[in-house]
C-alpha cells in the first residue's frame, strides 16, 4: 500500500502577535507513492513540525495537505509516525506493544476470525523482519535504545500505513547501530512499499536513504531547495565514500551553513583566528 | 592522579553520589537506623534522674502495650482507627482519581479546579473540626470527613501531576493509531500512570493515619488517637508512646504492603525496585 502526500501553501504559526513565531511559511512539496523522502535543515526551520502537520497531530495555520488527493483532518491510520523516542508503552511486552492498534475500535471494525489470524501473522512477521524474536516476550527498559527503535518502527508497520512518518527516529542512537537500522528501513520501504517521509539533522543520513532530499530554512520556517540524489535505488555503505554522494553532502552542507546564520558565526571566526595571527606576528617580531 | 581520586567519585562505594552498595551492608545500615533510637533511649530513660512520667523506657512502654491488648481491648482500638483512616482514605481516593485523572488530562477541567484545590488544600483540617460536628454531626462520619479533608485535596493535585507526567509521545503515539480520546484515556494514560498513582496512593495512606489523632479529637470513645489523647488527660506518658508507637508500626506495615504490592504489580520496572 502507498499513497501521495500533497502539502499545498502550508503556514504554521505559533502564538499571536508580535510574538507570534513563524515556524513555516509557504510550504510546497508534492511526494510520489512509494517515494523515499528525507527534510534536513539548521534546528528551528520547521521540518519536525510540518512531519507533525503531515501526521495530523500539528493543525496549520493556512493551506492544506491532502493524502491521495483528500485533506486530512488530524491523524489517522492511514498514517503512521515513529518517534525520536519514549513512545512505546513500558507496561507491554515487545509483543503486545507491536500488536497495540489491534486493540483499537479504529481496527477492529467488522473483523473476522481470518482478520484476527492475519494479524497474527503480521505480528509475527514483523517481529521477525525486525530481528526481534529473541526478545519477543521482553519488556521495551530490558531493550537497547536501537532494539527499542525496531519495536517501534514494527509497531507503526503493523497496520500496514500507507505513509510511514519518521522524526529524527535514529538521533539517539550510536553511529554502528545506525548503519543497521538505516539498511532496514531501506529493506522495510522496499518490501512495504510504503511511502516514508524521514526527518533527521544529519546530511548524510538524508542522502543514504533519500531519494529526494528536502532542504529547510529557519526564519522563517520554508523549503528552501529540493534535491534529487544521484544513487542507484539499491544502496550500500561504501557509496557513502562515492565523489557523487560527497559532493552531494557538501553542497548541502554548505547550503544549511549560508541558510542556518551559522555563516556569520564562521565568519566571526575566521576574523578571530586572523587577529591571533596578527597578534602572534607582533610578538614574534 | 588515578581515576579513582576523581572529584566526587573517589574514596569508598558508601560516599559515592548514588552508587550502588552492597545489599549486606543495605541491610545492615537500615537495621542500625532502626535499633540506634531504641537504644538512645533506653540507655536515656535509665538515666539517674529521669522521671518515669518524663520519659518512660521501653520495657514500660511494652509493658503497657501487653496489658491494653489483655485488659483494655487494644485489638478493638486498632480496628475502629484503623476502619476510620481507610474509610478517609479510600473515600478520598474514590473521588481524587477521577476528577485527577481530568484535571490532569483536559487543560480546561485543569484550568476550572486546580486554583481552587490549591487553594483549600492550604486550610487547615483541623480548623474544619467545629464545621464538620455542625455539618456531619459527631458519629463515625465525622472522623472518616476530617480524614477525608486532610488527604482529599493534596491527593487531587498529586494525581493530576502523575497524570501529566505521562510522556506525550506515549499518547501521540496512540492518536497516529487511531486511538479515540476515551481509548487514549484507558489504553494509554491510566496503565502509563499506574505505578505512579499507587506510589500516591501509599503517600497519602501515610497522611491519613497522621491525621487520626485529629480525627479522633471529635466526640470519640475508641481509638488509638482517642487513647493518646485520653492518657495526656491522665499524663499516663507510657500509653501515650504506646499508641504513637502503634500507629507507626501500623502504618510502617501498610506501607511495605504497599510497595509489595508496585513490585508484584509492575514486574516491567524490575530495575527501579530496589
Amino acid at each position: 500500500m502507498t499513497a501521495s502526500i500533497d502539502i499545498r501553501d502550508a503556514f504554521k504559526t505559533f502564538g499571536h502577535g508580535p510574538q507570534a513565531i513563524h515556524a513555516l511559511e509557504h510550504a510546497k512539496l508534492a511526494i510520489r507513492p512509494n517515494e523515499f523522502v528525507t527534510f534536513v535543515g539548521a534546528s528551528g526551520c520547521g521540518k519536525s513540525t510540518l512531519l507533525r502537520m503531515i501526521c495530523g497531530l500539528e493543525s496549520l495555520s493556512r493551506g492544506s495537505i491532502a493524502v491521495n488527493g483528500q485533506p486530512i483532518a488530524g491523524p489517522g491510520v492511514d498514517r503512521a509516525m515513529v518517534f525520536q523516542h519514549y513512545s512505546l508503552y513500558p507496561w507491554l511486552t515487545v509483543t503486545q506493544n507491536i500488536k497495540f492498534c489491534r486493540q483499537l475500535k479504529a481496527h477492529t471494525r467488522d473483523r473476522t476470525s481470518a482478520d484476527v489470524e492475519k494479524a497474527a501473522g503480521r505480528a509475527d512477521a514483523l517481529i521477525r523482519l525486525m530481528g526481534l524474536s529473541h526478545v519477543a516476550d521482553a519488556y521495551p527498559s530490558q531493550l537497547s535504545g536501537g532494539m527499542q527503535q525496531r519495536v517501534a518502527i514494527a509497531r507503526a508497520l503493523m497496520s500496514r500505513p500507507p505513509i510511514l512518518l519518521m522524526d529524527e527516529p535514529f538521533g539517539a542512537l550510536d553511529a554502528q547501530t545506525r548503519e543497521v537500522m538505516h539498511d532496514l528501513i531501506r529493506h522495510v520501504h522496499r518490501m512495504e512499499g510504503s511511502t516514508i517521509v524521514f526527518v533527521t539533522h544529519d546530511v548524510e543520513e538524508a542522502i543514504y536513504l533519500g531519494q529526494r532530499i528536502v532542504l529547510m530554512a529557519p526564519r522563517p520556517g520554508r523549503i528552501d531547495t529540493l534535491y534529487d540524489v544521484p544513487l542507484p535505488a539499491e544502496r550500500h555503505q561504501d557509496m557513502k565514500l562515492t565523489p557523487e554522494f560527497l559532493a552531494l553532502k557538501r553542497e548541502i552542507l554548505e547550503r544549511i551553513r549560508e541558510t542556518s546564520g551559522m555563516k556569520t558565526d564562521l565568519e566571526q571566526l575566521a576574523r578571530l583566528n586572523a587577529d591571533v595571527g596578527a597578534d602572534a606576528a607582533l610578538t614574534t617580531d | 592522579m588515578s581515576a579513582s581520586k576523581r572529584a566526587g567519585a573517589g574514596g569508598s562505594p558508601l560516599w559515592q553520589i548514588r552508587s550502588a552498595i552492597d545489599p549486606r551492608q543495605y541491610w545492615l545500615l537500615a537495621l542500625f537506623g532502626l535499633v540506634a533510637p531504641l537504644v538512645a533511649w533506653l540507655v536515656a530513660s535509665h538515666l539517674d534522674g529521669t522521671d518515669k512520667v518524663f520519659l518512660p523506657g521501653p520495657a514500660d512502654v511494652l509493658a503497657r502495650i501487653w496489658s491494653w491488648a489483655t485488659d483494655d481491648d487494644l485489638a478493638a482500638d486498632v480496628a475502629i482507627s484503623t476502619w476510620r483512616v481507610v474509610a478517609g482514605w479510600a473515600l478520598s481516593a474514590a473521588i481524587a482519581l477521577p476528577l485527577g485523572l481530568f484535571i490532569g488530562s483536559y487543560r480546561a477541567v485543569q484550568a476550572l479546579l486546580e486554583p481552587l484545590t490549591d487553594f483549600i488544600r492550604y486550610m487547615p483540617a483541623v480548623a474544619f473540626i467545629p464545621l464538620v460536628m455542625l455539618w456531619v454531626g459527631i458519629e463515625e462520619g465525622s472522623k472518616v470527613a476530617i480524614i477525608f479533608i486532610g488527604t482529599f485535596f493534596q491527593m487531587v493535585l498529586m494525581v493530576a501531576e502523575d497524570v501529566r507526567r505521562v510522556p506525550l509521545a506515549q499518547i501521540e503515539a496512540a492518536q497516529t493509531m487511531g486511538a479515540t480520546r476515551s481509548e487514549i484515556l484507558e489504553k494509554v494514560i491510566v496503565p502509563s500512570a499506574k505505578p505512579a498513582l499507587l506510589d500516591t496512593l501509599r503517600v497519602t495512606m501515610g497522611w491519613a493515619w497522621t491525621y487520626l489523632v485529629v480525627a479522633e479529637l471529635v466526640a470519640s470513645n475508641s481509638g488509638l488517637g482517642y487513647a493518646v489523647l485520653k492518657a495526656q488527660r491522665f499524663l499516663q506518658t507510657d500509653k501515650i508512646f504506646a499508641g504513637i508507637l502503634l500507629i507507626g508500626l501500623i502504618g510502617l506495615l501498610i506501607d511495605q504492603g504497599f510497595r509489595l504490592v508496585h513490585r508484584k504489580a509492575f514486574p516491567y520496572l524490575a530495575g527501579r525496585h530496589r
